[in-house]
């Protein structure tokens, strides 16, 4: 019931967003997240925004991880 | 959206360092993930069997539906059965056992009982429907409530006078210190990802000082979990007990202040009362007195049975962590997921529900064995 889908925001409208689910769009409330602009990337739980979603810092984690990996695998390889 | 995706030898070095973190430990660790849609996370990709055999995940009470006491049900039920009363709820809460029947039962007879996707929907059945009063199902934890607040204070705003709650938020940090003064055995959290947008990591700084109990923020993709996860018993090999987040493209240490205001101006701290855990201190939300017009539980008078828990249900005991759904008679038997007996096994994100449709019989909570 914790569920919140990433999307982002392609038309504001005073409090309510539009935004791009996967494909699908949505409407989404602002109250929580009032500093949002066009563009932006949101995590949405039951019609609100309730936080920000850093899109970059999630690619971001998974290259570290292929990279933690590549690096040991070498290690592991050296004679 | 981003692709979620790691290489299979990636995916291998998370275990290793899982692995390699338990060996460092020397003994069996208790990992207890607080939040139901990790528990459905893990069982849906299959992480468990990946994981090594010293590592015993534990699922919490962070289901909504599950820990909310069979009197709430029975309020509800009540109100239900009364003429020009409309009954608003997120989906699972209609099939979840009060101390007789259930949501479902009441509006097979004849009852007004309306699932909802989100709280403004609520709302707009209440402007459709004047002559009626649409009683709101106000549970969640901390990733839910601001948005019931917003829609409490917009109603308000708005003179909606045929809209009310039936208010019983609930918090995790309160919970994640009963669940330990409770006697299960935990070595380390995995807290929940979304509650932790709100919050922020530092909600759980008393938590791990005073228990010295790693607390590690997940995200919700395999990846993630895995990360925190290896976070989590590294943390304990290396003897610590800290707060960090495995899950930075979406919680920071302050979380979300406006949402927590928002929530604030609705509601206010109660002592409330969890399925299997009892009544804990400062972990429920009640509407501020400026809304008590709006609160179902004050404006509509009912009557109610002594509330009982479903015989033989152990659900409780599920939720503090103590036992595991297979240790329970019912489980499997008498209690499917088609015939729920208890709330465990209702929701989706239930504990015995995961366990049940992902064919863990064993007495194991986890782990390759």
């Amino acid at each position: 019931m914790c569920l919140a889908v990433p999307a982002k925001v392609m038309e504001i409208d005073g409090t309510t967003a539009r935004v791009d689910m996967a494909g699908n769009v949505r409407e989404a409330d602002l109250t929580l997240l009032p500093e949002v602009r066009v563009g932006d990337y949101v995590l949405v739980h039951a019609g609100f925004a309730i936080g920000a979603y850093d899109e970059e810092t999630a690619l971001a984690t998974l290259r570290d991880l292929e990279e933690i990996t590549r690096a040991s695998g070498d290690e592991g390889d050296a004679p | 959206m981003s692709p979620q995706r790691l290489s299979h030898d990636a995916i291998d070095g998370l275990v290793r360092r899982i692995e390699g973190a338990i060996d460092r430990v020397g003994r069996p660790v208790r990992l207890m993930e607080v939040c139901g849609t990790h528990t459905m996370a893990i069982f849906r990709s299959g992480l468990r069997t990946v994981l090594p055999e010293g590592l015993e995940l534990v699922s919490g009470p962070g289901c909504p539906v599950c820990v909310t006491p069979p009197a709430y049900l029975d309020r509800a039920i009540a109100i239900a059965r009364l003429d020009g009363v409309t009954i608003a709820t997120f989906g699972d809460m209609i099939r979840v056992p009060g101390s007789a029947g259930t949501l479902e039962r009441e509006r097979a007879r004849g009852a007004d009982v309306r699932v909802v996707y989100s709280t403004t929907d609520a709302l707009s059945l209440a402007r459709e429907n004047p002559a009626r009063r649409v009683v709101f199902l106000a549970v969640g934890f901390e990733t839910t409530a601001p948005g019931l607040a917003a829609t409490a204070l917009a109603a308000r705003r708005e003179g909606l006078e045929n809209f009310l709650l039936l208010a019983a938020p609930k918090l995790i940090p309160p919970a994640m210190e009963a669940v330990l003064s409770g006697g299960a055995a935990i070595d380390a959290f995995l807290c929940p990802g979304h509650v932790s947008v709100i919050i922020g990591s530092s909600a759980y700084d008393q938590v791990a000082r005073a228990h010295n109990v790693p607390c590690v923020v997940a995200g919700f993709e395999p990846p993630e979990i895995l990360l925190g996860i290896a976070m989590a018993a590294e943390q304990l090999a290396a003897g610590r007990s800290e707060v960090e987040i495995a899950y930075r493209s979406a919680v920071r240490p302050e979380g979300n202040a406006r949402a927590r205001a928002v929530m604030d101006e609705a509601f206010e701290a109660v002592d409330a009362e969890w399925r299997g855990l009892g009544v804990i201190r400062g972990s429920g939300l009640a509407l501020r007195e400026h809304l008590s017009a709006m609160d179902a539980a004050a404006a509509i008078d009912v009557e109610l049975p002594s509330p009982s828990e479903p015989e033989g249900c152990r659900c409780g005991e599920v939720l503090a962590g103590l036992i595991s759904p297979s240790e329970c008679g019912l489980f499997g038997v008498a209690c499917k997921p088609e015939t729920p007996v208890g709330p465990c096994m209702v929701s989706s994100e239930g504990t015995c529900a995961a366990h049940f449709k992902y064919g863990l019989a064993s007495g194991t909570h986890g782990g390759r064995s």
